[in-house]
């Protein structure tokens, strides 16, 4: 099917606020091409369970494509409507499926040589919808702090090189009720700036006390969920005809209720978990990996004006000598690993963060927890340089944000 | 101090590289390797440099030349390489290997960014379109038939070691309008580990993932390979002695260095590919896995140096290639997760470089003019004396 056969009924299967979204833009959805079509509804698709943020992007997509005149509408997509698809590709229930048609459509870009092209196509389109209708920037300057290396006694190597050159790094810090006191510092915010999902706490362990102002997303809280999702994955790969393709597709269309997550009644923070779990490479082995893709999806979907992440130690990963020896013992965590993982973890939540609106403003503090080490990137503060007064962080934050 | 660092924030950082074309991104990262290598190695530049080809040979000299190639599935990016910060990660590749080498810095990849099928792009010097998880065999000849087919070589003349599965078919082509039976045989070490442990209780499904980018699939492997009972009539290697010395190996990647250092002991291949897969356990988002991955494989490539020099089937007449297959996505793409994966097509990700040492190869010397990974096989032609005639690559003019 082509998109200017699409007809009311044929978004029956949506759910209904993304049905009502996608009806009341049916006349500029009709215009567009197949190759771009179909990412556009993989999100429109999802509407009912999209953050707030996420629910404002589409809404102001779809307003700005409705709105451009024809020929600046075939302006916008001439590249993507240059994009040769295949039978087989247009054949797909692109409608129903716009997921699965999107993996199988960036397979057959990279066979054909396309990709690209495709990419260079979405680059531009992305730069001119974001200069069509720019996002708003945050009420209050975005907080992003990490949190790094729980449990290690001692390292000797350089941290936050990656950081350094952007922020002050500060070697003198007073560590003493460090935790605690960012946590009050994240849960005050969520107090005075009140705003759904717009202040988070993600822990690769157990997350600590907290406000429960803050949406908090923990490995721990999470484990029943990650042990149902592997048991149903081992399942999935032993029956007949399972490939790659097919496994993806069915993690795809899990719900949080197959993997016993219906509990804490918030179903738009439950299939954030869920993709988390389904969607991001190596979540459901290692908690430095799942606190650093929470992190980039936190922001990127939810786009908080606040965001706490603590890495927890990962379990270590066994070399070949002590798997062939069987021992028999349990996985022991790797405390350095975790600290190396959540330095370039902090690294990429800066990265990510930089990526929002407002990002001149943004203020950003990694921390060497219960260590005399942190990094603090702000506008209020110069950069490449090291401070070595003492203070502690809560003045630090404060100086940070002033 | 400030005046010293560029005061920049993140944002004007970030839009600088931003506003680049691909083309000047990859143009400046293989500058900022070429750069690097010289300060650290004193290596000339190729440009600078005049004179005949150093592959100036009879056939005489060809017909005891031998090549190995060893190519890293999953490759590492300049910040864990061979730029500063990443240069304690790799000293047996920069202070062992690079100053005795033809270092080429700008190598692209215009393929499919998956390991099966762009190592078999490699190994066909044409960019293959193949599904990259299925276990199936490269469209076009591969480099081992060209090489056995018009120097009339014996199957034991040409071997791969490999990690996974999906690696199993890549010894010979489909290409029946090529022929028949001239491709190489197929070793992977983690399959005969398999079969060796098979019944011994121990679990090793960690340790046996075929890969890294969908450790979940594992194809099933049909013919090409090399079966357990081949290790002792070829590797004159009891399964017991296998398992024994596996036990002191921390991962696959030692296992096929192991292996591909018996086969040169046992068969001397002329042509031997080895391809390596530690460093990509960046997939799991570990950075710290993917440091040590790169740090072992560094290790490793020195290894296999030093077993060529003490090898008298290969001391003096080995050329050794060393290349990733393509790059890692850049830290700053918005489509990406950084180290992880290598899903965008962005400049860092199809960017990489390559290494050539020993006979015939001029050493210490940098060539910083764009390549393409496929112009690898034409140019192990003009070395050998083969004549890939299907590649779509061209040869590297200063190996050739």
């Amino acid at each position: 099917m082509q998109p200017s056969h699409l007809k009311p009924e044929d978004f029956a299967r949506y759910p209904p606020e993304a049905r009502g979204l996608v009806v009341a833009h049916l006349d500029a959805i009709r215009q567009l091409p197949l190759s771009f079509l179909p990412n556009l509804l993989r999100e429109a698709i999802d509407y009912d369970f999209k953050f707030p943020a996420e629910r404002s992007a589409i809404e102001r997509e779809l307003a700005v494509i409705g709105s451009l005149p024809p020929a600046e509408r075939d302006d916008w997509f001439h590249d993507f409507a240059e994009i040769a698809l295949s039978p087989g590709l247009e054949r797909l229930d692109w409608v129903n499926q716009p997921a699965r048609f999107g993996e199988q459509e960036s397979a057959y870009l990279w066979t054909t040589h396309q990709q690209d092209a495709f990419r260079e196509a979405a680059m531009q389109y992305g730069a001119r919808l974001l200069a069509a209708a720019p996002p708003s920037p945050p009420s209050v300057p975005r907080l992003g702090i990490a949190v790094i290396g729980q449990g290690v006694e001692a390292y000797d190597q350089p941290l936050f090189r990656d950081l350094r050159a952007h922020g002050t790094y500060f070697s003198h810090l007073n560590p003493e009720n460090g935790l605690q006191i960012l946590l009050t510092a994240a849960g005050e915010r969520a107090k005075t700036y009140p705003a759904p999902y717009g202040h988070w706490y993600v822990d690769g362990g157990e997350a600590a006390e907290h406000s429960a102002l803050l949406t908090c997303v923990s490995y721990k809280a999470l484990g029943g969920a990650r042990a149902a999702l592997l048991k149903n994955m081992q399942a999935e790969i032993r029956r007949p005809g399972m490939g790659p393709e097919e496994l993806r597709t069915h993690l795809a269309e899990l719900k949080p209720a197959d993997l016993g997550m219906e509990n804490a009644g918030d179903p738009v923070l439950e299939r954030f978990q869920l993709k988390i779990l389904t969607e991001g490479s190596g979540t459901q082995i290692f908690s430095t990996t799942f606190a650093q893709w929470s992190a980039r999806e936190a922001l990127r979907r939810a786009q908080p004006v606040t965001l706490l992440v603590r890495f927890a130690p990962r379990q270590r990963q066994r070399p070949m000598s002590e798997l062939l020896s069987d021992s028999g013992a349990k996985p022991e965590l790797d405390l350095m690993g975790s600290l190396v993982d959540g330095e370039m973890g902090a690294y990429y939540h800066w990265i990510n963060q930089q990526r929002l609106p407002g990002a001149s403003q943004s203020v950003f503090l990694a921390w060497f927890e219960d260590h005399p080490e942190a990094v603090v990137v702000s506008p209020s503060l110069p950069h490449g340089v090291e401070s070595t007064s003492p203070i502690d962080l809560g003045k630090l934050l404060h100086l940070a944000l002033s | 101090m400030n005046d010293i660092l560029p005061n920049t924030n993140a944002a004007g950082g970030r839009s600088t590289e931003a506003l680049l074309s691909p083309r000047e991104i990859a143009r400046r990262l293989s500058l900022s390797r070429r750069e690097f290598l010289r300060g650290a190695t004193g290596a000339a530049l190729g440009s600078a440099l005049s004179g005949a080809s150093p592959f100036m040979y009879g056939e005489g000299t060809r017909r005891k030349r031998k090549a190995i190639v060893i190519t890293f599935g999953g490759g590492a990016r300049d910040q864990e390489t061979f730029a500063p910060q990443g240069q304690e990660n790799i000293p047996h590749l920069l202070n062992e290997l690079a100053p005795q080498s033809s270092f080429f810095t700008h190598v692209t990849n215009q393929g499919i960014l998956g390991h099966y099928v762009a190592t078999a792009s490699l190994a066909t010097g044409v960019y293959e379109t193949l599904n990259n998880f299925a276990a199936v065999p490269p469209d076009h000849p591969t480099v081992f038939e060209y090489f056995r087919k018009d120097l009339r070589r014996p199957a034991s003349d040409a071997w791969v070691v490999a990690p996974s599965n999906g690696f199993n078919r890549i010894g010979e082509s489909d290409c029946r309008s090529y022929g028949t039976g001239l491709g190489a045989t197929v070793i992977l070490p983690k399959h005969l580990l398999k079969a060796a442990s098979s019944g011994s209780g121990l679990n090793l499904d960690h340790l046996l993932l075929d890969n890294y980018e969908n450790p979940l699939y594992t194809p099933t492997l049909e013919g090409g390979e090399f079966e357990l009972s081949q290790l002792n009539r070829i590797l004159r290697l009891s399964v017991d002695d296998f398992m024994a010395h596996a036990r002191t190996l921390s991962s696959p990647d030692e296992l096929s260095v192991y292996i591909a250092r018996r086969l040169m002991q046992q068969e001397a291949p002329s042509l031997l590919w080895i391809t390596m897969h530690d460093m990509d356990i960046a997939h799991s988002g570990a950075y710290s896995l993917y440091i040590e991955g790169i740090r072992r494989t560094d290790r490793l490539c020195g290894e296999l140096w030093k077993a060529v020099q003490s090898e008298p089937e290969y001391k003096d007449n080995t050329t050794l290639f060393i290349l990733p297959d393509f790059g890692r996505d850049a830290d700053y793409d918005a489509g990406g997760n950084g180290f992880q994966h290598h899903r965008t097509g962005d400049a860092a990700s199809r960017t990489t470089w390559m290494m050539a040492l020993g006979q015939g190869v001029r050493g210490g010397v940098i060539y910083d003019q764009p390549m393409q990974s496929i112009d690898l096989v034409p140019s192990l032609g003009a070395l050998m004396g083969f004549s890939p005639e299907l590649a779509q690559g061209k040869p590297i003019k200063e190996l050739s």
